[in-house]
């Protein structure tokens, strides 16, 4: 109910008032904030379930990244020493002694182990050198430095002493550097990592390549399926619909294993191949338990990721256009490319950024056909979070592969614009 | 705050309630849990009333420092292997087992005696002694392999080999077909040399191998002739062996055999009758009973005696034990003091040199 009386009490001010006199803009704000805060309260449960089950989560890993508190938190004393000396110092009996109390009261604890863990990550085969000194430090006596220079002459090595100072602050860059086969050499500075220990920035660039190569040959196999299914009569497209989403409906490890059975070397393709004559029974193909196993069930899987928005961009097609530049001259080829192809182009785009996102991180498949040459960046997290349970190094793998996925989003948003992605 | 915290207190406390009279066991899948099943969760059940949920893992060490650091342990008993019992229980992720509880053997020997040498630890209780060996398919190879070395000759016996994916007992074995003998395994391994010999032996049938993490992986590799031959925990061709008719032979040369314990995870929901459990399981009998279903050694001495046939009422268990006389000519005690310090510096460059 608006007033459009000019002379009321606000005439003054020359704004517009309601019925009863308040300003306009006011009583405007009031209902809107109203409807604002209901928006917010029907959005509510929503925005808390993300929180908590998405955002914090994650939030929470990608922390442990930088931040690992397996020494400083186990070794108080000794990480005290290093937070009051310089970098460098050399260490004292204080030192020695701090370290030696610390020691007994982590393996009172039952901790040494964690604290081993940790200094382990940064100088391998050190873990021993806790959990032995641990097993011992309730009987050491000073002078604490001989002690423990008896026990093992490594507790005078200035490199571990070194590696000890870096851990004994919770956050550390360390795992990054990890993460893209770098490390720390005993003065601090950043160096590669030895040769054989470099596996990360190869299984990263492997994972983009056979990611592309996946997308690529998604969409070359997608595009005519799509194609036909938004050409056809709606009776036949309808039923060749249902073909393409029954596998999508059914369970990946389903589907991966189906591809087991048949890639194997026993199975049901070399077995037909040898029946047939193509090839002989010593020269069955090895198809599984290596890259080519993991990109043709892969591809195979990831289908209909991109047959979906490529046919609900095809289906509104007028095919009048095609035809309409074919009366004009042109060749099929031109009609196509010049034609058909751009008004595909958003579909094409949304394909293919879902296919290679869901392909980069793929996970089970490769985990399960992909043998060792076929292992993806994703395996080497799961190992690092089941098996090492070195997980500040599995976070710093996430956190770069996240980081990689989100330079790709920003790039095609560059390229090409997010506002033209149609899922369907 | 505290309206929420009480609701929640007795929401647990019935959950409690509901739960107390079960008791969770993680075990490695296939014929080995079969087997458990059958020797000591059947006959707890009957005893005590006490329902025995049984889930597995690939490697039931692996999934407890996750549960424990989350606080959500959903399992109260854990089938592990030596090394790692150790490795958890320093971290402090076991709950402390102590050994005195353990029943006595029959003729009175106190638990402490009449388990193996090592076989008690702060944190854990051996059940058994299991082997990593190979075999192969007798289809393929009428003639068959004999030694370690063989299973690294592609040349003299062609085809795909299968191997565990992991460091331990790989390296092992491929030090003992590259010669070095069985008690210098451990002292040669201890050296980078040492190590880049292993790989290196490795590195011969690389690519010619699939590489498995289930337990029960290898005998499906090896029936679908995926493999001609694989490394396997013996039980696993045991029962392939013996309970379906495959042609399969263990060969024992170079084995690496080690325990397998029963620990509990730090916080475990039904801590009592998880302890309840590992002294049920753990006497002199139910040992020895296991071994009617597979081809594992019992970790008391009391139980060897007992040890008869197969539940098939005729096939001898004895010469199909690791700890038999003639399988461990050339053989190898796992050696958990190496595992433990060197499981993941090992495993990490395993995974390198497997990923390049």
């Amino acid at each position: 109910m608006l007033a459009m009386d000019a002379t009321g009490a606000d005439a003054g001010r020359g704004g517009l008032t309601t019925a009863d006199g308040k300003p306009l803009k006011q009583a405007l704000a009031t209902a809107q904030s109203r409807a604002r805060r209901r928006a917010l309260l029907l959005v509510l449960p929503l925005l808390a379930f993300i929180v908590i089950t998405f955002v914090v989560p994650i939030g929470q890993l990608l922390f442990r990244s930088v931040y690992n508190d397996g020494f400083s938190a186990n070794m108080p004393q000794i990480s005290a020493w290093f937070r009051e000396t310089e970098p460098g110092t050399e260490p004292d009996e204080a030192a020695y002694a701090a370290l030696a109390a610390d020691l007994a009261a982590a393996a009172e604890a039952r901790s040494v182990g964690v604290v081993g863990t940790r200094v382990n990550y940064e100088m391998s085969g050190t873990r021993s050198l806790f959990t032995a000194a641990g097993r011992k430090a309730g009987d050491l006596k000073p002078p604490f430095r001989e002690a423990l220079l008896e026990l093992n002459g490594t507790w005078g090595d200035p490199q571990l002493w070194g590696v000890m100072r870096s851990v004994s602050s919770a956050y550390s860059a360390n795992f990054y550097l990890a993460a893209l086969d770098l490390a720390r050499d005993a003065n601090g500075d950043i160096v590669r990592a030895p040769e054989g220990r470099r596996i990360y920035g190869m299984l990263f660039l492997r994972t983009l390549w056979l990611s592309a190569l996946i997308t690529g040959l998604c969409l070359i196999l997608a595009y005519p399926v799509a194609h036909l299914l938004a050409t056809l009569p709606l009776a036949k497209s309808n039923l060749l619909m249902i073909l393409v989403l029954l596998p999508f409906w059914t369970s990946l490890l389903v589907r991966t294993t189906s591809w087991m059975v048949l890639l194997q070397e026993q199975g049901v393709v070399n077995n037909t191949m040898v029946a047939l004559g193509l090839i002989g029974e010593d020269g069955r193909i090895q198809m599984m338990y290596n890259r080519t196993g993991t990109i043709i069930a892969m591809t195979h899987i990831l289908l209909p990721f991109m047959i979906l928005p490529l046919y609900s961009v095809m289906r509104p097609i007028n095919p009048g256009y095609v035809r309409a530049a074919r009366s004009l001259g042109a060749t099929s080829w031109t009609a196509f490319r010049r034609v058909y192809l751009p008004q595909t182009l958003p579909g094409i785009g949304a394909g293919a950024l879902l296919v290679f996102i869901l392909a980069v991180g793929y996970y089970i498949t490769p985990a399960l056909v992909g043998g060792a040459s076929g292992q993806l960046i994703s395996n080497l997290i799961a190992y690092h979070m089941q098996d090492s349970l070195n997980w500040s190094l599995a976070a710093a793998l996430a956190a770069l592969l996240l980081a990689g996925v989100l330079i790709l989003y920003w790039l095609y948003d560059r390229l090409i614009g997010i506002d033209k992605l149609k899922l369907g | 705050m505290k309206k929420i915290l009480t609701l929640s207190t007795a929401l647990s406390a019935v959950g409690l309630a509901a739960s107390a009279q079960e008791v969770t066991v993680m075990s490695w899948g296939g014929a080995y849990t079969v087997s458990q099943v059958e020797a000591y969760h059947k006959p707890f059940t009957a005893e005590t009333g006490i329902k025995v949920v049984s889930v597995d893992a690939d490697n039931p060490a692996t999934p407890i420092k996750a549960m424990v650091e989350a606080g959500n342990v959903t399992v109260d008993v854990a089938d592990v292997e030596y090394a790692d019992s150790i490795r958890l229980c320093d971290e402090g992720l076991l709950e402390e087992i102590d050994p005195s509880i353990l029943p006595p053997a029959p003729d009175g020997t106190p638990a402490t005696e009449d388990f193996l040498p090592g076989a008690l630890t702060d944190c854990a209780v051996a059940s058994i002694v299991f082997s990593t060996v190979y075999a192969y398919d007798t289809t393929k190879f009428p003639e068959g392999p004999t030694t370690m070395a063989d299973f690294f000759d592609l040349e003299k016996f062609p085809g795909k080999r299968g191997m565990r994916k992991g460091a331990k007992a790989n390296l092992e074995m491929a030090l003992m077909a590259d010669g070095v003998p069985a008690d210098e395994v451990y002292a040669t391994l201890e050296t980078d040399e040492g190590i880049d010999r292993a790989f290196a032996m490795l590195d011969k049938i690389k690519d010619d191998t699939v590489w498995w993490e289930a337990g029960a992986q290898p005998p499906q590799l090896l029936a679908d002739g995926e493999v001609a031959m694989t490394t396997a925990y013996n039980g696993r061709i045991f029962a392939a062996q013996v309970a379906e008719g495959k042609p399969f032979q263990i060969v024992w040369d170079g084995q690496v055999y080690e325990y397998d314990l029963f620990v509990i995870p730090k916080g475990a929901p039904n801590l009592e009758n998880a302890l309840e459990f590992i002294k049920f399981a753990t006497d002199t009998q139910r040992l020895a009973d296991q071994a009617k279903w597979i081809s594992y050694g019992p970790a008391r001495k009391s139980s060897g005696a007992l040890v008869g046939l197969y539940q098939d009422g005729k096939t001898e268990m004895a010469p199909h034990m690791p700890t038999s006389a003639e399988n461990l000519t050339n053989a190898l005690a796992s050696s958990y003091e190496f595992w433990v310090d060197r499981d993941s510096e090992l495993n990490e460059r395993f995974n390198a040199w497997l990923a390049v």
